[in-house]
Parts: structure tokens; C-alpha cells; sequence
């Protein structure tokens, strides 16, 4: 089908409905925060409309600049491990039989519907010492002792590529699905093990693919406010944690909206990091 | 022996034998084509060759060692796709010393493999050009020259040329064989098209139903087909049973045949006589007669359709012999016995 650009006004009248909803429910918000990260506290939880730098100045410190880079670390793991074992595990289930894939795909998506909550407590439960995994190890004799798991950075970690996982996945598998499989069968004609077709073939064929789903589930993890807490010390908890205890806690809305501000400018600097390397790597 | 043998090769898909008992003989330096209908089981046969898909049962050597279980990649073979899986992230000359990469070559031995190789394929100076910016018959030489990179032993298309025009096909088709005069490299082409197999190989090997049918030069399959399909696939033929009496006398379509016999104790038969050997007559003196009931002129040849007793037959002839005959119009057909072949039942 062949589509012509936009001619009148009225042509654009379809995107009337998602334009409005766009502004009410993302717009108009996000500018309400950018301007209150602007205002003046009050003290007792109130604020008062001005233009100050402070709340920005106050995010400027150490502190606040560790939690701000071990959220972006985090993020940033969560993403590389979620890639690292969705990409394998999505080619294979590309390889597989219908049958075989749906029943994977149904288990992936009721993940997704479970509660992060629910995630939480599960891996707490199953990374303590009295009902955890480690008494499994016990009795099979590889420990000699049961021991808690959490909390640590390892089991934050655990929990949110958990959660990540299915997403990547879903992302992942169109892309691989449409890979045409002939390639792989021509590198292993051409002298290449599986596995190094993989390397040589697979991965560089995907890399834009890669790439969006590195970002996306680096996003995604960059917004976990629930796991860390549970799973984690408090040197582990994320810039949402404390955001949302500013907000909340100490009812102080304008530094709770600097660095809400703060963290998606830090974001949007990375994405586009990214897509700029992208772009450079496939130029050269 | 030098070259690939195939001993007893089955392949099983669950109760369905896709290849069933094949045994093939390809010495070194032939160019083979396998052609048959959809289905038939020749690309399976390809595959099992590369190693793409194991054989249930039987053995493929190649220069007398049994390769059957050796993985793909350590067969030193080069392979073209249908599809030609050129790698879509690759330049033209990274996908051609991509098997030289692989192996571990030196950059320079590569790139001067590279240049080789393309102007062998006479695309010197498209070595950094991306795949995506070449033209259908550039990307099929491109993936020719991938497969002959390392030289190797063994050289296999599957259905090459079949998305290339009409036209760059006929031209591939003899740049192909030319090619593999030069390099005598053993070759094996899956193919359906006949005029493709006829035009290129040394051995045509007929397929049907997962089993070879005949396996011979082109005008030996041509002329001396071994059966009714392969007489049917190969080129236009009239089919004709043909019957035998208690005194040896041999009837078609009612009408006796002087001078042709079936062999020995058959008293049924099936004859296949081309269209260009059926010569049309006055009706009458030892030919056949029938009505003319339709006369294509298509320039270059003329084909008139007889019917005798129900049946139709083709007769072709060139402009120069054209048969003065109308739609209608009684004639006779001479067929003489050196140009009827007896198949097998």
C-alpha cells in the first residue's frame, strides 16, 4: 500500500486523540514537575512557586551523586545480563517447535503479570537462610551450612534481571524470528563452529536490535523503586528509592522533582549516547 | 575413489522417507545436476551432502573417507543458498574472506584472495561496497565467490539461479559452467529447471519420490530415457502404450508399427517418442492416421496436435519443414522405430 504524505490539516485530524492524551496525561505533568523543581520550600511540607537554583545545588553532592551512579551501574547490569541470556536463550527458542515456543512465551508472559511485590518476597524467601536455596545446596552436600543470600548486591541483581528477563525476551524474539536462518547454515558451510556463527553471524546481524533492547531494559531497571529495598542494603537502594522518599517522607517536592528531572536528563544523555556510537560503529 | 559417493542414503522425517536408498556416484570434477519436481527430495539430498541434515541410514564419502557424521563446518565444502545468506552486516569483500576469517587467514592472504576472486566474477573494485547496494546477479556472483573462496572440494547450489530473470538466468547458467570448467571443481546443483541442468551438467540425476530414477548425461536422459517420468520431465514427449501380440507383432493405438519390438516376454509397454521425431504424412502407407486438431505457430517452431483414436500427439517442426496442413485435415504419422523408445513399465 502506498501511503501519501499528510495534504490539509484535517489529515492530521486521527492524531487529535493521542496528541491530547499525550499532553494531559505526559506533557502537562512533566512541565508541572519541571517547574515545581524550580520552587522554593516551605518548611512543613508546603512549597512556594520561584525560580531557585537550590534544589539542584543540594543534589550536587556526594552523596547524592553515588546513589545517582550506583542507580546508572545498576541499570546498566541489569541490561548487559538481561541481554547476555535473553539472546542465547531466544535464538534457541526461535529454533524450536511451535509448540515449544508457546508454552515458553505463556511462562514468560505470567511472569510479567506477577506483582514486583510478589517477585520481591519470593526471591527473599528463597535467598533466606531458613527456607532458601542454599538448603537445597546443604542437603545435596555442596555447602556445609545453610546461610542468608540476602540481602546483597547479588540478589538485587537477581531480582530484577528476573524481572527484566521476560521483556527482553519479547523484545528479542521478533527480530530473531525474522533472522533468516539460512545464514547461520551458510557461516557452518563456510567453515564456522555454531557457536562462532553465532558470534560472527547472529550478533553483528542484530546489533541495532541489541542495541534498543540494551537501552530499553536499561530504562527499565533504572525506575526499580521496589526490589532494591527488598533485597537489598541500603547502599543498594536506587535514586527512586530516594526520590520517593523526599516526596513522600520528607515532603520536600521540589528537591524530590530536581531529581526526578535530573535523573531523565542523565538518561535521555545516555540513550543518545548510545544511538550517536551506534550510529559511528555502523558508518566505519 | 576419488569424489563423492553416496552408499544406501535414507532420510526419515518422522514414516516419511524423504530420500530413500539413493546411491550416487560423482567422480572428482563433474558437475552434477539433481532435478526434480517439488518435493522430490533433492535439496534433502544437498543438505546431507553439507552436513546440514544427517542421514537415518548409509554412508557419503568423500575421496574414499566416510564423511557422513563430520560436522559442516569441518568439510571444507562451499555451498550456495537459495536464499544466497550474503551477511546483511558485511561489505561485499568481508563476506567473500569471510570463510578465509574464519579459518584464520592473514589479513593480507585475504585481501588478495579477495581481489581474485572478484575479478573472477568481474566485480573488481566492489570489495567495500554493502551487499544491500548490489544488483540480483552481482549478489549471486558475490555468494559464488564466497563458496570458492578456500578452494573447496566440494561445490553445492541449491537452486541457484531461481531468482534471477529468465534472461540473467540463461547467462548465469553458462557462466557457471565455465566457471567450473576453469576450476574443475566437483559441483552439484539442485535445480527443478530442466533447461538449467540440461545447460550445465556433465551428469543429470533425475529425482522422484525421494529415488533416483536415472542418473546419466543430458542427451543420454534425453534421448534413452528410463521411464515414463523421466521421458514426461525431461522436455515435451508423447507417451504411447503399446501392445505386443502372441506372433511379436507390435500394435500402438490399434495400428501396427513394422520393425519396433518390446523386450522380450513383455507384451505391454509404454513408448516415448519426442515431438521433433514425429513426421507427419500423407494418411495411409504404414503410418498412423489422425485428424489435425490444432496447429500452434510460434515462429520458431510450429507444433500441430494430432488425435489418434482419442490420443492426442505432438509433432514439432522448424519453419523451414513446416506442414502444410489445416485444422481438420487427415494426415498420416510416420513413426519409425529408431526414434520410439520402449520404457519400462
Amino acid at each position: 500500500m502506498r501511503r501519501e504524505p499528510p495534504q490539509t490539516l484535517g489529515d492530521y485530524a486521527p492524531l487529535l486523540f493521542p496528541a491530547a492524551m499525550l499532553t494531559i496525561f505526559f506533557v502537562v505533568p512533566f512541565g508541572t514537575m519541571i517547574a515545581v523543581s524550580f520552587f522554593q520550600r516551605q518548611q512543613g511540607g508546603f512549597y512556594t512557586p520561584a525560580f531557585v537554583f537550590d534544589n539542584y545545588a543540594r543534589f550536587l553532592s556526594a552523596f547524592f551523586g553515588g546513589v545517582l551512579g550506583f542507580s546508572l551501574l545498576l541499570a546498566i547490569t541489569v541490561a548487559i545480563c538481561c541481554v547476555v541470556l535473553a539472546l542465547p536463550f531466544t535464538y534457541m527458542l526461535t529454533r524450536m517447535g511451535r509448540k515449544v515456543q508457546v508454552l515458553w512465551l505463556v511462562a514468560l508472559l505470567s511472569i510479567l503479570s506477577l506483582s514486583e511485590v510478589i517477585i520481591g518476597f519470593a526471591w527473599s524467601t528463597l535467598f533466606s537462610r531458613t527456607a532458601g536455596i542454599t538448603n537445597i545446596l546443604v542437603a545435596l552436600g555442596v555447602m556445609s551450612e545453610a546461610k542468608a543470600l540476602t540481602p546483597s548486591f547479588g540478589a538485587v541483581l537477581t531480582g530484577m534481571v528476573y524481572q527484566a528477563f521476560p521483556y527482553t525476551v519479547l523484545v528479542l524474539f521478533p527480530a530473531l524470528v525474522r533472522l533468516d536462518p539460512t545464514l547461520t547454515e551458510a557461516a557452518r558451510t563456510l567453515g564456522a563452529s555454531p557457536l562462532k556463527a553465532f558470534f560472527t553471524v547472529v550478533v553483528p546481524a542484530l546489533r541495532n536490535t541489541i542495541t534498543a533492547t540494551l537501552i530499553m531494559v536499561f530504562i527499565f531497571a533504572l525506575g526499580s523503586y521496589l526490589l532494591p529495598q527488598l533485597l537489598g542494603r541500603p547502599q543498594h537502594w536506587t535514586l527512586s528509592v530516594l526520590i520517593t522518599d523526599q516526596a513522600i517522607y520528607q515532603s520536600n517536592m521540589p528537591f524530590a522533582a530536581a531529581m526526578a528531572v535530573f535523573l531523565v536528563l542523565v538518561t535521555l544523555g545516555l540513550v543518545a549516547l548510545t544511538v550517536i556510537a551506534g550510529r559511528k560503529g555502523e558508518a566505519a | 575413489m576419488s569424489g563423492l559417493a553416496l552408499q544406501n542414503v535414507v532420510k526419515e522425517f518422522g514414516s516419511f522417507r524423504a530420500v530413500n536408498n539413493v546411491d550416487l556416484n560423482v567422480p572428482h570434477g563433474t558437475f552434477v545436476c539433481m532435478l526434480g519436481p517439488s518435493g522430490c527430495g533433492k535439496t534433502t539430498l544437498l543438505r546431507m551432502i553439507a552436513g546440514l541434515d544427517l542421514p537415518t541410514g548409509g554412508a557419503i564419502r568423500l575421496d574414499g573417507d566416510d564423511i557422513t557424521h563430520v560436522p559442516t563446518h569441518k568439510r571444507n565444502l562451499g555451498m550456495v543458498f537459495q536464499s544466497l545468506a550474503l551477511f546483511p552486516h558485511l561489505t561485499v569483500g568481508e563476506n567473500i574472506a569471510y570463510p578465509l576469517r574464519i579459518r584464520g587467514a592473514a589479513k593480507e592472504d585475504q585481501k588478495k584472495r579477495v581481489d581474485e576472486l572478484l575479478s573472477m566474477i568481474h566485480l573488481t573494485g566492489y570489495a567495500d561496497r554493502p551487499v544491500a547496494k548490489l544488483s540480483g546477479g552481482q549478489r549471486q556472483r558475490v555468494a559464488i565467490a564466497r563458496a570458492l573462496a578456500i578452494s573447496p572440494k566440494l561445490f553445492l547450489l541449491d537452486e541457484p539461479l531461481s531468482a534471477l530473470d529468465a534472461k540473467l538466468r540463461e547467462a548465469m547458467q553458462v557462466e557457471l559452467r565455465q566457471l567450473q570448467q576453469k576450476l574443475g571443481i566437483t559441483t552439484i546443483v539442485v535445480t527443478h529447471d530442466q533447461r538449467e541442468a540440461m545447460t550445465m551438467a556433465d551428469t543429470v540425476v533425475v529425482m522422484n519420490g525421494g529415488e533416483i530414477r536415472q542418473a546419466a548425461s543430458p542427451i543420454e536422459i534425453y534421448r534413452r530415457p528410463a521411464d515414463s517420468f523421466v521421458a514426461d520431465f525431461i522436455g515435451q514427449t508423447n507417451l504411447l502404450e503399446v501392445q505386443a501380440d502372441s506372433t511379436g507383432r507390435v500394435e500402438v493405438l490399434g495400428q501396427p508399427i513394422a520393425g519396433l519390438a518390446l523386450p522380450a516376454g513383455a507384451s505391454k509397454g509404454t513408448l516415448s517418442v519426442r515431438p521433433e521425431d514425429v513426421h507427419l504424412t500423407a494418411p495411409g502407407a504404414g503410418a498412423l492416421s489422425g485428424k489435425v486438431t490444432f496447429v500452434r505457430d510460434l515462429g520458431g517452431t510450429i507444433e500441430t496436435f494430432v488425435d489418434i483414436a482419442g490420443r492426442q500427439i505432438v509433432a514439432v517442426s522448424t519453419p523451414r519443414a513446416r506442414p502444410d496442413v489445416t485444422v481438420g485435415q487427415e494426415v498420416g504419422i510416420a513413426l519409425t522405430p529408431d526414434v520410439c523408445v520402449v520404457l519400462k513399465k
